[in-house]
């Protein structure tokens, strides 16, 4: 039996690839991608239907399509690539409405793939250091992202009761980082000087972008329903991030780091929402224990070689203090110079 | 005798030795070899091209003088007297390999014989730190970083300040996961870092702490406290902790016991609510009673300022008898004895898991942890012969 597939926000760049890839893997005859504009670059085998999920012509085009799997990835972080807080909201959380609204309806639907975010779980002082699948956050989120994705959870929960016959996976990633990869933490680590926040150190943790089409494809192919997290493995400090990208740092308090962002904003450099802004101070840890004991996942990157992915692709800078260490173990003589395997350049 | 009484001493105003002449003595002319050195006597009122010529290490002229260089005669390259102001030029006279070999002993006086590899490892280390190419934990704790900075700098601060004794260290499990529980005292928690120290120099094994959230949201404090290993009290990261194996410092009287008042020194408080029994309980680790005596005393809470304090957001402002009145130096903690005595642990293996989901027992647990800290503390106190020693 061959599977249909629909996978919403195609138009941007993770979505376009993963659509892409689903088209050619085994097992799934044809793959629909929606979005309100059309994607730029090569969709492969996919097909493209101009559709706003915020309208009920998506509830047409999956009864029309006999659409078994629909795969939501049309969650977007930045207001800017949307055109504002109020049409990233209603493109957020009044397009899942639909989207779910028009899957309750379709008898056909029999597989719901939700890609969220680990930012439901907020980022806070009192925060255990890694989240569980059932904690809950310490504060609920009031605004932004992660109030979105809050809520889109919220919708999906209910639509998984009305709909108990339908398999609904849910897949709360962490940052994503890659070549590819737009995203506001990865334009934050694209600033020429990025601006740390004064006194803390956040705990970070990312995904490969090659990782989240590998576990949307698995999540799609697998029999598996629940919510999980994802994550690669181990922990970066932000510091030690941005010690990785030899990239300047410019500590601020945490109050001018969030004018700075939104000077930033303005500029189109950055994104520095209050979620991010906290993000960026208490940083927040995954537990993926059941990514692996009852999704059956594994990520080819662990957190560290995905962000050194990541900064290869970034143009490297000149390493001063680097180099002056460097040549200062030059110059002791080479009975003394032991193997150093920390010598490898990062990236 | 009214003479000895009116020699006048310094010079008054006048130039010369202290005897009060205004030509110096016919000794101080008579230090000066030559008439173009008249002033010899006086050598820092004049101006550096007219030093004495004194002869002195060359070295050591070469590092204070910052005098102009002197064009020399060539003429006078045969005659001149061997040091000259020529010769005190910055940097001249010592060879690049004078150089280096001070540079080698100086090394060898701080990392003795086996000077290079260490250095190379210093460097390696600062190398490592610079590429950000360490491994930090879940809990954000950087082993390194706590092993050659932190505890090497709190080390003399225990040994050398509070000579911290320690007894009963057979008590913690030389490997796998224990609950350390100890009174909190101090007002300052000073007594967790020395604990920490403590505990790695006798067992060779990181103390995990459990903080309060106060001290993750403050700036700077909460990123050391992560570094240094320490985590959220709250019960699913004692549990995670303690099922790695890991070995966890939890002070429950939290901030009732850190803050009380001097005069309810020793004088164990609420122990919470017993979260820690049963994170221990679900995990089935010992739990090891940890005494402290001589934490109370260095600073001594005499007040409070509640209204600051809830302005701050912190749950007490202290008043010592030092501070705030001395500023700064108010902030340094009075140097008394430290005893630390590790208790028998108490286990808990032999219950199960479900255990920890009976109130009745956790109490009891606790209860007899709290007992069993309190009578040592008794005990120690009539042991010790002073606060100070």
């Amino acid at each position: 039996m061959g599977r249909v597939a629909l996978v919403t926000g195609v138009s941007r760049d993770l979505g376009r690839r993963f659509a892409r890839l689903l088209a050619a893997t085994e097992g799934i005859d044809r793959v629909i991608g929606v979005d309100v504009v059309p994607p730029r670059g090569d969709i492969g085998a996919m097909s493209f239907i101009r559709a706003d999920i915020r309208t009920p012509v998506i509830a047409k085009v999956i009864a029309k399509e006999d659409v078994d799997t629909v795969v939501h990835m049309s969650v977007i972080a930045t207001p800017g690539s949307a055109g504002g807080r109020g049409t990233m909201k209603e493109l957020n959380v009044i397009g899942t409405m639909q989207l779910l609204a028009a899957c309750q309806q379709a008898r056909s639907v029999q597989h719901l793939v939700v890609k969220s975010t680990s930012t439901v779980y907020g980022a806070s002082s009192r925060d255990p250091a890694m989240f569980t699948e059932d904690m809950q956050p310490r504060r609920n989120p009031r605004s932004g992202y992660s109030k979105d994705a809050a809520e889109i959870e919220g919708y999906v929960r209910g639509f998984a009761r009305r709909r108990p016959d339908v398999r609904v996976l849910m897949l709360r990633l962490a940052n994503v980082v890659g070549p590819h990869v737009v995203s506001p933490m990865a334009s934050y680590f694209r600033l020429p000087v990025v601006p740390t926040v004064l006194g803390f150190d956040a705990r970070m943790q990312f995904v490969h972008e090659s990782d989240l089409d590998r576990v949307l494809t698995h999540g799609v192919l697998s029999d598996v329903d629940g919510t999980f997290n994802i994550a690669g493995d181990g922990i970066l400090m932000l510091s030690q991030a941005l010690r990785r990208l030899q990239r300047a740092t410019l500590p601020l308090p945490g109050f001018a780091v969030g004018q700075l962002g939104s000077v930033l904003r303005q500029m189109r450099l950055a994104d520095f929402s209050p979620e991010q802004l906290s993000f960026l101070t208490f940083g927040r840890g995954i537990d993926t224990t059941r990514m692996r004991t009852e999704l059956g996942f594994e990520p080819d990157y662990t957190t560290a070689e995905a962000f050194a992915d990541f900064a290869s692709s970034m143009p490297s800078s000149s390493r001063i203090s680097e180099r002056a260490v460097a040549g200062l173990a030059d110059l002791l003589p080479d009975s003394a110079h032991e193997p150093d395997p920390a010598g490898a350049p990062r990236g | 005798m009214a003479d000895a009484e009116i020699i006048p001493i310094g010079t008054r105003g006048r130039p010369g030795r202290g005897s009060g002449q205004a030509r110096p003595s016919s000794a101080a002319r008579g230090l000066a070899g030559k008439p173009a050195a008249t002033k010899a006597a006086t050598p820092r009122r004049t101006s550096t091209t007219r030093r004495p010529h004194v002869s002195a290490a060359p070295e050591e002229v070469v590092e204070q003088t910052t005098t102009e260089a002197v064009p020399p005669a060539t003429a006078e390259e045969e005659v001149r007297p061997p040091t000259t102001t020529r010769d005190r030029g910055p940097l001249a006279g010592i060879s690049p390999e004078a150089w280096l070999s001070m540079l080698q002993s100086a090394a060898q006086e701080v990392w003795g014989e086996q000077w290079e590899p260490q250095l190379a490892q210093l460097l390696a280390l600062l190398r490592r730190r610079l590429t950000g190419d360490y491994e930090v934990d879940e809990f954000g704790f950087d082993p390194e970083i706590t092993e050659k900075l932190t505890l090497a700098l709190l080390r003399p601060i225990a040994e050398k300040w509070f000579r911290v004794e320690v007894r009963g260290v057979e008590n913690i499990p030389a490997e796998g996961g224990a609950l350390i529980v100890s009174n909190h005292s101090g007002t300052v928690p000073v007594d967790a870092l020395m604990t920490m120290v403590a505990v790695h120099d006798h067992t060779g094994r990181f103390l995990r702490l459990l903080g309060a959230d106060l001290v993750f949201r403050m700036p700077f404090v909460g990123e050391m406290a992560r570094r240094g290993g320490a985590t959220l009290a709250c019960n699913e990261d004692a549990e995670r902790m303690l099922g790695r194996g890991d070995l966890v410092g939890v002070w429950p009287e939290g901030f009732k016991g850190i803050g009380k008042p001097f005069a309810q020194r020793y004088k164990l408080q609420r122990f919470g609510r017993g979260g820690f029994v049963s994170a221990a309980l679900r995990t089935g680790v010992p739990i090891v009673p940890l005494s402290v005596v001589g934490a109370e005393e260095i600073y001594p809470l005499v007040g409070n300022l509640p209204s600051l304090a809830r302005l701050l957001g912190v749950p007490y402002v202290p008043i010592t008898p030092f501070f705030p009145w001395l500023g700064p130096l108010g902030m340094v903690p009075l140097p008394s004895k430290w005893l630390l005595e590790f208790g028998e642990p108490i286990r808990t293996d032999e219950l199960d898991g479900a255990a920890a989901d009976d109130p009745m027992l956790v109490f009891n647990v606790t209860d007899q942890v709290r007992e069993t800290i309190q009578q040592t503390l008794y005990d120690l106190l009539v042991k010790r012969e002073s606060v100070w020693h």
